[in-house]
């Protein structure tokens, strides 16, 4: 049973009248999954856009060596599958369910047929692959510009005493203190233990190798 | 134990649901740790929290224990 209510919320379906979200509706479907199940595979084809109605998703790419890059989380409101759909291609990421989830969906020849017919979903579809382009732009930015992992060396040090002047971080925190993405920070604090500079301790970031990690932050001494 | 503001905490399950490790559970519409040690610190709940309201900060310290 789709919920018209939450549909016309949706970012392709907003602003639409209530007679067409009627008749949008005939053409989702639901789907669910379970944690940790693949929804869509890198490289296939895409067969539909989907909109989280509930649970989390992420989007992601894993390198030769195993490295994962995530590019988005999706919550609930939100859509995946954007891209390769509207140019009737290929999946550009994997995507994996965090959690159980259920999604509406829109195959990819329901969803040329309701931009055909509905002016509406054209636009909203603009400003969709808009924010996409917005936030890799950014990534591209981080990635190009930000030589995170001495500033990652740098934060640790300037925090190393828990107190109200140094509170504990979270790694969002710490993205945003050295101006750089959470994704960034896992990925730098992840290379500082592999060098065996740092060993990441539960809740704890314990510094093995303090004269390193002042190299590293261009400390002298 | 990963920190939780009851007063952004708007209910919505995402970090009980992604939590792996059965550490989190929802009572009267929010948040709270089930089991603290069984917590990983992986981080995902406070990935998924649409509001800020779960948090897994880090200590650091130095090898000896220094601070």
């Amino acid at each position: 049973m789709i919920d018209t209510n939450l549909l016309r919320t949706t970012p392709y379906f907003t602003g639409l009248r209530d007679a067409d979200i009627a008749a949008v509706s005939g053409r989702v479907f639901v789907r669910t999954a379970e944690r940790g199940e693949i929804l869509s595979f890198e490289g296939e084809r895409s067969e539909a856009v989907y909109i989280v109605v509930s649970g989390v998703v992420k989007t992601y790419k894993t390198s030769a060596d195993g490295k994962e890059q995530i590019f988005r989380i999706v919550r609930p409101g939100s859509t995946f599958n954007d891209a390769p759909v509207l140019s009737d291609s290929f999946n550009l990421v994997t995507v994996e369910a965090m959690s159980p989830v259920e999604l509406y969906g829109v195959k990819q020849a329901d969803m040329s047929a309701l931009i055909a017919e509905y002016p509406v979903i054209a636009r909203n579809a603009i400003t969709v692959l808009s924010r996409r382009v917005q936030d890799l732009v950014t990534l591209v930015e981080d990635f190009s510009f930000l030589h995170v992992t001495g500033r990652v060396a740098k934060m640790l040090l300037t925090y190393l005493r828990p107190d109200a002047e140094h509170p504990r971080l979270t790694q969002q925190e710490m993205a945003a203190l050295i101006g750089t993405a959470r994704e960034m920070v896992g990925r730098s604090l992840k290379n500082l233990e592999e060098e065996g500079i740092i060993r990441m301790e539960r809740n704890r970031i314990v510094i093995a190798d303090e004269a390193a990690l002042r190299k590293m932050a261009g400390i002298a001494g | 134990m990963p920190s939780i503001d009851a007063e952004l905490c708007e209910g919505c399950g995402l970090c009980v649901g992604v939590c792996r490790c059965g550490a989190l559970v929802m009572k009267n519409g929010k948040v709270e740790v089930l089991a603290v040690n069984s917590c990983g610190w992986c981080g995902l709940c406070e990935l998924v929290c649409p509001t800020g309201a779960i948090t897994c900060p880090y200590e650091i310290i130095v090898e000896d224990g220094r601070t």
